[in-house]
């Protein structure tokens, strides 16, 4: 017990010189990190820049080449995971791993099972996960099946794990990814109060409003480095945002207050044109054949964003399915520029002038093991062809083209597509359905996942393509975007779009409600 | 070269450290491809060892006689190289339905039956024709043979979503079953299992050109199979319905959204696949034995499995790992004198569990299944 008295002055976390390379790929070359104890702690920075592989680090799931480590004074260069999480280190992933057949209790004691005479003890692992959950205030209740629980309350049992095995430094990786505003605000309130009780918290992200809400302290990484340590009552977004990028970015909120106001904002239509995009009492299923879009009807027209908000899982995947043609359409229809496509197929979509930027670029916008040259021609290899051969030549002048106009890195067209960051990934998908041409483009969570700078770029490419006379229909899970973006915002909820607002009278307090399932007296605005 | 970036210092550096990156990643990908395959070797030597040492054998001198009998003199080569081409056409029959992520363990039905298409055929042209003429007509009846008892496995999952590995095992049995109805009771000589002699163009052993491999089966089909894996390699490669078979393969759900016919795909690989196997039925029927006879696959098909998997499913690859097991097939049969030819089956197995057991494909194939 002494040891933990004479440590008990030590930050939480300390770490120094962090070096950790996959390959010739350095991943961390000489980052550092100092979390003090009862502290909300963001770790923020672009993608590519190390953060998760640092936590990686410091949980035990890699190990650093050189480098010190320290939790609560204690040297722990090198440690296993195992003993990690004896330390009370516990680390939430962005993507959730719980087996959704069992119950939330079941999913929390799993690797902890309490048994009574060699059985499973239900009751008393149901009883102590009740405990923790009314003691954390993270709700859900625990003899529910996680496969029933909405992505906020998954989240929440992901928390709970972490805390059951005792964890005192819990670390999120992009925990709102996937929560809609109000679950978010819930997300704050419980780990303010953990903070409260003493535990220490570090919270990777990018999402700069976020970190200047919840954190107390900030430390920035760029290329792999700690290029920053800032006091959140000290900074300002523009500081941050310059920090991980090394240079001025135009933020999405700035972008807001000074564009959109008279320009544009005009019932959000810009009159007398005809819709390139037209979909009429459109009903699609999801795969378990149950309605998933339940006749929705809208139109966009020449020079328009309209933005679909949501929480996820409300019909806007199955719709952006069923548009781009991977998806079989029940009943209604869909026009574009005036031709009756419902039932084409994704190629012929293509060449009637569709674009789509899917929503999951790791299953459907990319083949990971394919080079950037050849992703920059998934879906338009037919253009690229000499008789039946694919004409390399053509390919490779392609590929340099893109890279040098989208600025992806490493700027090495034969490296797979795997072999980048999430952001430069996410380049090559936007490249590629950017520069076909066509006049109607589905953007799907066109910047999940993607750096600060690469948003900037995303988004200043999305509004050219607007400015160019482009329809535009875009889905994000993230409300600041669509209110950056849009001439129109839909709110989709169950299926339906629950309103459609011109920009000037949304925001996100008017949006959040609807969100959440309020219904809108106005009736659809198609 | 990056046009809006600001830094030009900056910009040098991270070029520098991408062709660095490059070069690696590819260097990664060559190690990757290639040393399972010669760890898998290097095992089956050890376990190798330990077998003819428990027969009471010296390794050196065994392995000396295995080389000898199979790659010392021009018959065992001849024999080696007669046995790789059938497990090439096998093994790319496999790797093909692989790269479109399809299992294809029919491989020795879809053989068969492009050796019993072929010999038809043969019974049927008149005879004396030359194997010019022929050797086309042989090439399109097996591939057609083959290619059907392929496509149906292919156009049961695009249809109606029947797993290939249930249908293809399935079909093993329904097409050996029926070959041997067929012979059995039909079309066999006297006292036998296989059909009467073909006359019409036989395709010429390879004796006839080099008479050092006199006596050996080696024939001329050997050059099909090399010409099909070059042809396999430009079509995976370098085509458009190559770079959709493959992104079907890798990720079908980004194939889709690619505008690739994903179920199109399937069932033309499958076809594809089977035509391949069934080409290899000409190496024993025609090349070789001049009948078609019962049962005559004895295996080869499945060994494409092995093959393909250890050829880490590129045609080179394939032709290379053709050429190891057959060495082994045949070195078993040299070396029979001082310890049972068995154990050339042990160490294939061991070739087989070692590449099986480190190759990245295999391991995302069983996860996939799980």
């Amino acid at each position: 017990m002494s040891r933990v008295e004479s440590n008990s002055t030590a930050p939480a976390i300390r770490l120094a010189d962090i070096h950790k390379s996959f390959g010739p790929v350095l991943a961390n070359r000489g980052a550092s990190l100092e979390v003090a104890r009862g502290e909300i702690h963001a770790l923020v920075g672009e993608n590519g820049a190390g953060k998760s592989t640092l936590m990686r680090v410091l949980s035990g799931m890699y190990a650093a080449e050189s480098g010190s480590m320290e939790v609560h004074g204690d040297d722990v260069v090198g440690w296993s995971t195992a003993a990690a999480i004896d330390a009370g280190v516990g680390m939430v992933h962005q993507h959730f791993m719980l087996v959704p057949t069992l119950t939330v209790a079941e999913n929390v004691i799993l690797g902890r099972e309490l048994t009574k005479n060699g059985q499973l003890d239900r009751e008393r692992a149901e009883r102590e996960v009740a405990e923790l959950s009314r003691t954390t205030g993270l709700a859900v209740r625990p003899e529910r099946k996680v496969a029933d629980l909405s992505v906020g309350e998954a989240q929440r049992v992901e928390i709970l794990k972490t805390l059951y095995r005792g964890a005192k430094i819990l670390i999120l990786d992009e925990p709102t990814a996937v929560l809609s505003p109000p679950e978010i605000d819930e997300l704050w309130q419980v780990l303010r109060q953990m903070r409260d009780r003493g535990e220490t918290i570090v919270l990777i992200t990018h999402k700069l409003d976020e970190v200047m809400e919840i954190s107390d302290t900030i430390t920035v990484m760029r290329h792999g480095r700690t290029v920053g340590r800032l006091r959140t009552s000290e900074t300002t977004p523009a500081e941050i945002a310059k920090a991980m990028v090394g240079r001025d970015v135009q933020l999405a909120m700035n972008y807001v207050a000074e564009q959109h106001p008279s320009e544009r904002a005009e019932g959000g239509r810009i009159p007398d044109s005809t819709p390139l995009l037209e979909v009429r009492d459109l009903l699609v299923n999801d795969v378990r054949r149950l309605t998933a879009v339940d006749r929705v009807s809208f139109g966009i027209v020449p020079g328009e964003i309209l933005g679909i908000a949501g929480v996820e899982g409300n019909g806007q995947t199955e719709l952006l399915e069923a548009l781009a043609g991977l998806r079989d359409v029940k009943s209604g229809t869909i026009e574009i520029a005036r031709r009756d496509v419902t039932y084409f197929t994704v190629k012929e979509r293509g060449d009637a002038g569709l674009s789509h930027i899917p929503e999951d670029r790791h299953a459907r916008g990319l083949i990971l093991d394919y080079s950037i040259a050849e992703n920059l021609i998934l879906g338009q290899q037919h253009r690229f062809t000499r008789g039946v051969r694919l004409d390399n030549e053509k390919i490779q002048e392609h590929a340099r083209q893109q890279i040098d106009a989208f600025d992806i890195r490493p700027p090495d067209a034969t490296l797979p597509a795997r072999a980048l960051s999430g952001g430069n990934q996410q380049k090559i998908v936007i490249a590629r359905e950017m520069s076909r041409a066509f006049q109607v483009l589905l953007a799907a969570q066109p910047t999940r996942g993607v750096d600060v700078g690469a948003i900037e770029f995303i988004h200043t490419r999305l509004r050219e393509a607007r400015d160019a006379g482009k329809a535009i229909l875009l889905v994000s899970a993230d409300l600041a975007e669509i209110l950056a973006l849009s001439d129109r915002i839909a709110v989709m909820y169950g299926g339906k779009f629950a309103t459609v607002l011109p920009r000037a009278e949304a925001s996100e307090e008017i949006l959040g409600p609807y969100m959440m399932g309020a219904t809108s007296e106005r009736g659809h605005a198609a | 070269m990056s046009a809006s970036s600001s830094s030009t210092a900056d910009t040098t550096t991270s070029h520098r450290v991408v062709t660095l990156a490059g070069a690696a990643a590819r260097r990664a990908a060559i190690e990757e491809a290639v040393l399972p395959a010669i760890v898998a070797l290097l095992v089956a030597a050890i376990v190798g060892d330990i077998l003819i040492l428990s027969f009471g054998q010296n390794p050196g001198t065994v392995y000396r006689l295995l080389l000898e009998g199979t790659w010392g003199n021009a018959y065992g080569l001849g024999q080696v190289l007669y046995k790789a081409t059938t497990l090439t056409l096998t093994g790319l029959a496999v790797a093909v339905g692989l790269r479109a992520g399809l299992f294809n363990i029919g491989a020795e039905g879809q053989l068969a039956a492009g050796g019993f298409a072929a010999a038809m055929v043969g019974l049927i042209l008149p005879s004396g024709l030359s194997a010019l003429v022929t050797l086309p007509v042989y090439l399109v009846a097996a591939a057609i043979g083959g290619g059907v008892v392929g496509g149906i496995p292919g156009v049961l999952k695009a249809k109606f979503g029947a797993h290939e590995v249930i249908t293809t095992i399935m079909l093993n049995f329904v097409v050996l079953a029926l070959l041997n109805y067929f012979v059995a009771a039909h079309m066999r000589v006297a006292d036998s299992l296989h059909t009467a002699e073909i006359h019409a163009g036989a395709l010429p052993p390879l004796s006839a050109f080099i008479s050092g491999f006199h006596g050996s089966a080696a024939n001329v089909v050997i050059f099909v199979a090399i010409l099909a894996a070059v042809v396999t390699g430009w079509f995976l490669f370098r085509t458009r319905r190559g770079f959709e078979l493959r992104a079907t393969g890798l990720q079908p759900q980004a194939a889709e959204y690619g505008g690739v016919d994903v179920r199109g795909v399937w069932w033309r690989a499958m076809a594809l696949s089977g035509a391949l196997a069934g080409v290899g039925g000409l190496n024993f029927v025609l090349g070789y034995k001049h009948y078609y006879e019962d049962a005559f696959a004895s295996g080869a098909g499945f060994l494409g499995i092995a093959v393909a998997i250890v050829g880490r499913n590129h045609p080179l690859g394939v032709v290379l790992a053709a050429l190891v097991f057959a060495t082994m097939s045949q070195g078993g049969l040299a070396v029979n004198a001082v310890v049972p030819k068995q154990m050339v089956d042990v160490l294939q197995a061991v070739v087989i569990i070692a590449v099986a057991a480190s190759v990245p494909e295999v391991r995302r194939m069983l996860r996939r299944g799980r």
